[in-house]
């Protein structure tokens, strides 16, 4: 290479110029070519979310979990705060489906058929420790009782908040429990210290935090949903 | 060209395993240590992720370290890694997305780790590619070795289980033993890391 002089300002700034250009078109190409594939792994995964919520966990093949959703889940509907219906969502993978935001005028439900009987999954949203955190619970016919739950984060502390995700560890004790007993609603109390085991689970030990967001997360979600539970 | 696996290549990808552990020794990349070390297997994707980045990342600034400006080096390196990581990142979500699940806590923290910093700045601004990329790998691994002895000792000892499976039988908790709490915690981590950096540098004493 002959003497240039990468010292000069010319160069630099236009160094720092075209590396930007490169970079950005490159993660943009990138990013646009691969989209539809992790969409596609997105949507899958919602899916498996949100059968993982009716206790149906043991299914990791993509097909099979899109053949279990059609045939468990009825409907997705949209309900607003009054518990209106205002979308049925027959098609199961559009309406209730593809909100992601849930607010007072638009809050997805799913409407599911498990071995016969009629369950309710409500999408729940909330904060964790470091970032968002968000989970389905899925609700008997009577509307009273936790039929199963899932949890799952952004990007919580592994090994310690990361376990809300975990199925032995921390989800299996919602099964059962009482929405609401009392005025209170479900909650995470500190590891140990659970008083009434209807209404209350024990917590994470060195994952206080993110056990107070889920508390958090459920009390906010049974209060948006409780027209429709009290229904 | 004195072949691929000449003294110094060889040296270039072994001695960040111990002599010159990138943990033990420079003391870098002490934070995500700390972070993804309560049990094994955030530690092993974690140690698997740094080794693939530091590797490529050398490689690319090697093969770009004449035409840098000094005065933005550290820009563009930086520009690099997070370029290199979000692509990775990107195609995991498209063909693994399991682990690109997995991985998503610790995409940061790859982009921050400083020995990404440490080894372009220190290693491939003045090296040659193919001894760059060895020492890339070479201290990704030393990196590695670090997180998956203590990720292993915090899981045994804070939840008596390796990579989830009990280890500790159900026998010895009948006995009375119980799994300590303080393992769990980030604290610990930072004393067993304090640990091993002792040890390994009293038993290379011993071996001179």
């Amino acid at each position: 290479m002959g003497k240039l002089n990468t010292n000069s300002n010319g160069y630099i700034i236009a160094y720092a110029s075209g590396l930007v250009l490169i970079v950005a078109f490159l993660l943009a190409g990138v990013y646009q070519a691969l989209k539809p594939l992790s969409d596609a792994n997105v949507e899958i995964d919602k899916k498996s979310q949100i059968l993982k919520s009716l206790n149906i966990r043991d299914i990791d093949d993509n097909d099979a979990i899109v053949a279990k959703f059609a045939e468990v889940v009825e409907a997705d509907q949209i309900i607003d705060i009054k518990a209106n219906v205002l979308k049925e969502g027959k098609e199961q993978v559009n309406d209730g489906f593809r909100v992601d935001k849930i607010s007072e005028n638009e809050m997805p439900l799913y409407i599911c058929k498990v071995n016969g009987e009629t369950k309710y999954v409500i999408p729940m949203k909330g904060k964790g420790l470091w970032g968002p955190i968000w989970g389905y619970v899925s609700v008997n016919a009577d509307k009273k009782n936790v039929y199963g739950a899932y949890f799952n984060h952004e990007g919580e502390t592994a090994g310690l908040g990361a376990i809300i995700s975990e199925y032995e560890n921390f989800q299996k004790q919602f099964a059962g429990k009482n929405l609401c007993k009392d005025g209170k609603y479900l909650s995470v109390v500190k590891y140990g210290t659970v008083k009434d085991p209807d209404v209350q689970c024990d917590g994470i030990s060195g994952a206080t935090k993110t056990c107070d967001g889920v508390s958090a997360m459920i009390a906010d979600g049974l209060q948006m949903y409780s027209a429709f539970l009290n229904k | 060209m004195s072949g691929l696996f000449s003294k110094e290549n060889k040296e270039a990808f072994i001695n960040p395993l111990n002599l010159n552990n990138p943990i033990a020794v420079q003391v870098l990349g002490i934070c995500s240590a700390l972070a993804v070390t309560a049990q094994l297997e955030p530690a092993l994707v974690m140690g698997l992720s740094v080794t693939i980045i530091t590797a490529f990342s050398s490689l690319v600034i090697s093969l770009i370290r004449n035409t840098i400006p000094s005065r933005i080096r550290i820009i563009v390196q930086l520009v690099v890694v997070a370029a290199l990581v979000t692509i990775v990142s990107m195609v995991l979500k498209a063909y693994l997305y399991h682990v690109s699940v997995q991985l998503s806590v610790y995409v940061g923290l790859i982009i921050t780790n400083c020995i990404l910093m440490g080894r372009l700045e220190a290693f491939a601004m003045s090296h040659s590619p193919w001894p760059s990329f060895l020492d890339g790998v070479g201290n990704g691994i030393g990196y590695a070795l670090v997180l998956i002895v203590v990720g292993a000792i915090r899981e045994l000892f804070g939840a008596g289980t390796l990579l989830g499976y009990k280890v500790i039988p159900q026998c010895v908790y009948e006995a009375g033993y119980k799994d300590c709490g303080m393992m769990v915690m980030p604290s610990m981590a930072l004393i067993l890391i304090g640990c091993v950096i002792w040890a390994q540098r009293s038993l290379n004493k011993e071996s001179k």
